[in-house]
């Protein structure tokens, strides 16, 4: 298992080639990238910024979590800090399995945490020139819609 | 005790600083630091209850902060 924080490109390549092992009947990759149109603005390019330390931590947490619900330790996570150009990708999740199911419920619950709970923030270039910090349809007023008790 | 409180993207820019240095009394709590930080110029901007974290760890607004400790305010996430 490893994570990290990327200031360069990410290669969704050699992600598979690290977790592949012959114990293994299934790996899903799954890529994140950047989206030409968000909510109906033409965006043109966007930074991460994150809470370096934290982020870290975060990420190797929601990891080691699928880790052990899914019993697989071929899980490599990367997301990528900085400027990104549309069609970069920002994250890539790959996770190996003896079988197909574990693999994709753990890669899903990886995106989906990271979604609400990795500390980095986005600040999204538009084609007429406005930037504006967008946040995940996970989060309201600052907060997860889920229970925010339960941290 | 002075308590460092790290701001960050939005958070950051509203209050024009990415670090704040603040003088709590001891027993102070996440929401007292919370309050404090609401009550700056321009801390109206921040939500009544934003997720925080102490020590790189998201924290409760009930959860006792000391000087030593690292806490930020954590302005809504956008990884993926």
């Amino acid at each position: 298992m490893r994570t990290g924080m990327v200031e360069g490109p990410l290669d969704p390549r050699a992600l598979l080639d690290e977790v592949a092992q012959h114990r293994n009947g299934a790996t899903v990759l799954f890529v994140g990238t950047v989206r030409e149109m968000n909510e109906g603005e033409a965006v043109s390019g966007l930074d991460y910024s994150a809470y370096a330390g934290m982020a870290e931590s975060e990420l190797a947490s929601i990891a080691r979590e699928a880790a052990a619900r899914w019993a697989t330790n071929d899980i490599v996570v990367e997301h990528r800090t900085g400027s990104l150009q549309l069609g970069e990708a920002s994250v890539v999740i790959a996770v190996a399995h003896p079988h197909r199911g574990e693999a994709y419920e753990a890669s899903r619950y990886i995106i989906e945490e990271l979604k609400k709970r990795l500390p980095v923030w986005k600040r999204e270039h538009y084609a007429d020139g406005r930037a504006e910090w967008v946040a995940n349809a996970e989060m309201e007023n600052g907060k997860w819609k889920m229970d925010a008790e339960k941290v | 005790m002075t308590v460092r409180v790290l701001l960050f993207a939005s958070y950051a820019d509203a209050l024009g600083a990415s670090e704040v240095a603040l003088e709590m009394p001891a027993g102070t709590l996440v929401r007292d630091v919370l309050a404090r930080v609401k009550s700056l110029a321009a801390g109206k901007r921040i939500p009544d209850r934003p997720l925080v974290a102490v020590n790189q760890r998201y924290a409760r607004e009930d959860q006792a902060v000391t000087a030593s400790d690292e806490v930020a305010i954590i302005p809504p996430v956008a990884g993926g």
